[in-house]
């Protein structure tokens, strides 16, 4: 058992009627915000529901930090703070005895429960609505409505199931930006599931991606950032391959195309003002300087097409060899 | 932490004892409930035959109160197995009344808002959920049911004496058992009519159908097929078997129940028939309280 593990998911497979849902998934989840990719029914909500409790194991477990979702599943649901994908309320509330109500149902004395409902109503801006009746709430609200019962109680892993479902783009970027800001201030583990690669992109460190109940990649996308930060692509004017010889000299491998084009992967500790020295002592001009981006997508596209899928996760040094490619 | 501070933070502050979080639930139902003034008035209104049973028990042992109003202590209603009986009976009616008032609003608003999944999310079980919406009803029916004919039996243990008290010591047991099960019988009803049909005044109607529907349609079965079998549909029927073995008293029972002698069920069956009935309203709620609805 690892023991900085949010999530351990250990042989889990999950039945629904006769269907096989969640097929053998075994693997540890670290980040601090973790996404869950997958197309539709790959098993996302699945895999959360499991870890709520909602779903029984058909065989293997999971752990949320280090406690076992089948033996003590009360445990585990103290830790959490859930927000669902649909709408999910009591109608004739006001959004502050709603947020109160769902405070005190997780153990928070009456008094408490009252100050952090409007602690937690301010946090998510509806603080100048919190007394009207909740049926009365727009979609957006509603949202935040959601957010504000899913952190009233401070829960130690927040579960998002598609946070920015059918918001208009500035209260997606007010979501998306209390997101990280819960994030980092480094309280409580986040999951997301989403849809949304940018979404999981934004928020996210490590990205789980399902596929027909099975893993089909987990990526640590800190690790893949900073891989990122290793590969050049130039577009030069006046290049020469004595020009990228004096590149390969600096440690780098270089590989020219003829055009003026040129990739590199840097070694580490090389600064990339050392290759701009050298075009200016060989009077080369550069038009065009990229860090190649991976983005989520290219290695959500990737995990989509691998056959057969993987089942745990990859060491990082494998994964640098697999995107590192030029 | 002022509200003007808008960040997050955790919490590590006291908790409640888990077995009192069901009480939650009850409390924030009780709270909607006190804004109806019907329901107000119509608790207020529950009140007044204890009050009335009560006088009739002081004016008993008041000669000097009857001389003045003229009535003789022969001409008053006797404090027997009967008088209790027959206060259950009021009230029990009652209960069904209200129970048909306020039981459909228990779950159904849950189930049709989705929000099952945020009560389930938290460290709070689906027994626990039922308990809280059911402890609402229990409470209610207990002030209105055993309670009171608890305080008659001891307003007439204090006026009789110990001779009475003790000859009719059985009436406090058959009162509360009488009560628990009627309103153990009342609120898995409503819980899980609530639980299945998500509009209100079709679910009150529901519940009303249950008893009286029922009863019609089990007289009908007796009379076509000349049995007496019939009557295990009727729920009135059941309980009241079950009540007049409690109390001891068939003369009694028969009269307030209308009990054709020819035609009584064994009281085991009616048990059985009780606990059968309970356990389908148990098993309807598990099919329907969950944190996420299953389609196979």
């Amino acid at each position: 058992m690892s023991t900085n593990a949010v999530i351990e998911l250990d042989r889990l497979v999950v039945r629904i009627g006769q269907r096989v849902i969640l097929k053998d998934l075994t693997g540890t989840l670290t980040g601090r915000a973790i996404g869950l990719l997958g197309p539709n029914g790959a098993g996302k909500s699945t895999l959360l529901n499991t870890l709520l409790g909602f779903h029984k194991p058909f065989s293997g477990t999971a752990r949320i930090f280090g406690h076992d979702i089948r033996t003590h599943a009360r445990r585990v649901r103290s830790l959490i703070g859930y927000m669902p994908e649909n709408d999910s309320f009591i109608a004739n509330m006001s959004g502050i005895r709603f947020v109160r109500m769902m405070a005190e149902l997780s153990g928070l004395p009456p008094a408490e429960a009252l100050e952090r409902a409007h602690e937690a109503f301010f946090y998510t801006g509806l603080g100048e609505v919190r007394y009207r009746n909740i049926g009365t709430y727009s979609l957006g609200m509603k949202q935040m409505a959601k957010l504000a019962q899913a952190i009233v109680h401070g829960p130690k892993l927040l579960f998002l199931d598609e946070p920015t479902n059918g918001l208009d783009p500035p209260a997606r970027r007010r979501m998306l930006d209390l997101i990280r800001e819960i994030r980092d201030r480094g309280d409580l583990h986040i999951i997301i599931s989403s849809h949304l690669l940018r979404d999981v992109e934004e928020c996210c460190d490590q990205v789980l991606i399902l596929k027909d109940g099975r893993i089909a990649d987990t990526c640590d996308l800190e690790e893949e950032r900073r891989a990122n930060r290793k590969f050049l692509e130039m577009e030069t004017k006046g290049g020469s391959e004595e020009f990228v010889l004096d590149i390969e000299r600096l440690g780098c491998q270089a590989a020219w195309s003829g055009n003026g084009r040129v990739k590199l992967v840097m070694p580490d500790g090389l600064d990339v003002r050392q290759i701009f020295r050298i075009a200016a002592d060989r009077a080369v001009q550069i038009r065009r300087l990229n860090f190649r981006r991976d983005s989520l997508e290219d290695i959500f596209l990737r995990a989509m097409e691998d056959q057969p899928p993987a089942a745990a996760p990859a060491p990082a040094p494998q994964k640098e060899a697999v995107h590192g490619r030029l | 932490m002022a509200v003007y501070k808008k960040t997050y933070r955790g919490y590590d502050g006291p908790v409640t004892p888990e077995w009192s979080r069901f009480l939650v639930l009850t409390r924030y139902t009780w709270e909607d409930m006190r804004r109806s003034r019907f329901l107000t008035l119509f608790l207020l209104g529950t009140l007044i035959p204890p009050l009335v049973f009560a006088l009739i028990i002081y004016l008993r042992h008041n000669l000097s109160a009857l001389e003045l109003m003229g009535v003789k202590p022969s001409n008053l209603i006797q404090v027997n197995t009967a008088f209790f009986l027959n206060f259950l009976g009021t009230q029990s009616m009652f209960a069904f009344f209200l129970n048909s008032f306020i039981g459909p609003g228990l779950v159904s608003p849950d189930l049709s808002n989705n929000a099952v999944p945020l009560y389930l999310s938290r460290p709070f079980s689906r027994q626990e959920y039922v308990l809280g919406r059911m402890s609402i009803l229990v409470i209610l029916f207990s002030l209105m049911t055993w309670i009171p004919g608890l305080m008659l039996f001891g307003l007439q243990s204090y006026v009789e004496g110990w001779e009475w008290f003790s000859s009719n010591v059985r009436l406090v047991w058959a009162l509360t058992l009488a009560s628990m099960l009627w309103i153990l019988m009342l609120s898995l009803l409503s819980l899980s009519v609530s639980a299945w049909v998500k509009w209100k005044p079709i679910a009150g109607g529901l519940l009303f159908g249950i008893f009286f529907v029922a009863a019609g349609f089990g007289a009908a079965i007796n009379a076509v097929l000349r049995t007496k079998w019939g009557s295990l549909i009727n729920i009135s029927y059941v309980i009241g078997a079950i009540w007049t073995w409690l109390f001891g008293d068939p003369k009694a029972g028969a009269i307030f129940f209308r009990v054709d002698n020819q035609k009584e069920l064994p009281v085991a069956v009616c048990w059985i028939a009780f606990g059968a009935t309970c356990v389908f309203c148990l098993w309807l709620l598990n099919k329907k309280i969950g944190g996420v609805e299953v389609v196979k």
